[in-house]
């Protein structure tokens, strides 16, 4: 087998998730399980192989526990803010289809940025332009060109919230650049 | 008040509410007018939903040992839900599902019919093959 | 109190299914339709959750997770295929 041979680090967070899982599903965290359920979780990563997902290295967790809060209450409102416009405009509402250029071009940080973005009020990703790492957003109940342009800033705000977790150092120093300029 | 009830009262909030979230989903796939509308009807307040049930179960079984596969279900569902969305809402896009006239703007417009002018160029006088992709 | 918590999800949870099935009656395309499934597996999921939380048991569990499987295959499998099946016929 000639393929590349990935390194323990880049493989720990899989691995640290599948004993989760393995733990989780037991419904039983002893050692003892839990020495199993790595074993198994080696073993599963070696035989069923999958192309690594390329992290960036880094993850900051002062900034990922509070950026996790205000999702949760992101996912809160924007259920409310549903059931308000199926309940009071109904047929009316008006929506639009909105392009919003990130900044990052890695898959996994698009990735994320379209799922968090997917679940927050009145967003919905449709389409992925990966060679532009473009997402073309439908938004709910936008009306005209200042709701879309908060929409576009909400879109890129949580992005640059995920780039503070988990990008790599040359998107964050960028990023930094960017808000200092 | 002694804890018991506080926590059963607690989870029967939750479980109203997350009830009352299904019927949200419900009232927005009736009275939305298109696919995209739609689609926000029916992801938005099932994840949300779930996690109120979810919770509510782990306070009555009163027992740490069920959160982290509540967690874990939970987890699957936020990773899978925006992804079939996704692909419901591109397929609609494609096949020409939108009303456009309850768009205040659509940006994507322009980028396929661009992308479809140099792909006819492309091809000449030939079909596109685009089901080829 | 669980009593009337029962009753009073019942209630709801059976408005919101007739409502699912109402749309995949009606529902204009073959998208709508499976977006309104996707819907009513979710119902049935929420329901399998209250019978365990007012029950106190995990029976259900692995049947909620296979559900919601079931809701996220079905959906995409179902997009993908009408998307190649238009693109063909607008084609030919």
């Amino acid at each position: 087998m000639n393929r590349k041979r990935i390194s323990l680090r880049q493989e720990l967070p899989l691995l640290v998730w599948l004993v989760f899982v393995w733990g989780a599903l037991w419904q039983n965290f002893s050692p003892g399980n839990l020495l199993f359920g790595a074993l198994i979780a080696v073993l599963v990563a070696r035989i069923f192989y999958l192309p690594p997902v390329e992290l960036g290295g880094r993850f900051n967790v002062l900034r990922a526990v509070p950026f996790a809060l205000i999702f949760l209450g992101k996912v809160v409102a924007a259920s409310f803010q549903v059931l308000y416009l199926a309940v009071v405009r109904g047929p009316n509402v008006v929506s639009a289809i909105v392009a919003v250029p990130l900044r990052s071009h890695s898959d996994l940080l698009v990735t994320a940025t379209g799922h968090v973005i997917s679940l927050i009020p009145g967003s919905l990703v449709v389409e992925v332009d990966r060679s532009t790492s473009t997402l073309y957003i439908h938004g709910i109940n936008v009306r005209n060109a200042e709701d879309a342009a908060k929409l576009r800033k909400e879109v890129r705000d949580t992005e640059a919230g995920l780039i503070r977790i988990m990008g790599t150092k040359d998107e964050l120093s960028a990023l930094t650049q960017e808000i200092a300029a | 008040m002694n804890p018991e009830t506080v926590i059963d009262a607690v989870s029967a909030v939750f479980m109203v509410t997350g009830a009352l979230m299904s019927l949200g989903a419900a009232i927005g796939l009736l009275r939305f007018p298109d696919l995209m509308s739609r689609m926000h009807a029916a992801t938005k307040p099932q994840v949300l939903g779930l996690f109120l049930l979810l919770a509510a179960l782990g306070l009555q079984m009163r027992s740490w040992w069920v959160w982290p596969v509540l967690v874990v279900a939970w987890l699957f569902q936020l990773l899978t839900v925006p992804v079939s969305a996704h692909m419901v809402g591109r397929a609609g896009y494609r096949t020409k599902h939108l009303h456009p006239e309850l768009l205040s703007s659509d940006e994507l417009e322009a980028v396929v019919q661009q992308a479809a002018g140099q792909q006819a160029a492309k091809h000449g006088v030939d079909d596109d093959d685009e089901a080829g992709r | 109190m669980m009593q009337t918590v029962l009753t009073v999800t019942a209630v709801v949870l059976s408005l919101a299914a007739a409502g699912a099935i109402v749309r995949i009656g009606r529902g204009p395309s073959l998208l709508d339709r499976v977006l309104a499934a996707d819907v009513l597996l979710a119902i049935f999921g929420a329901a399998l959750c209250i019978d365990m939380a007012v029950n106190r048991h995990l029976n259900n569990l692995m049947l909620l997770v296979a559900i919601s499987l079931i809701g996220f295959v079905g959906s995409v499998t179902v997009a993908r295929f009408v998307a190649e099946r238009r693109e063909s016929v607008r084609e030919s």
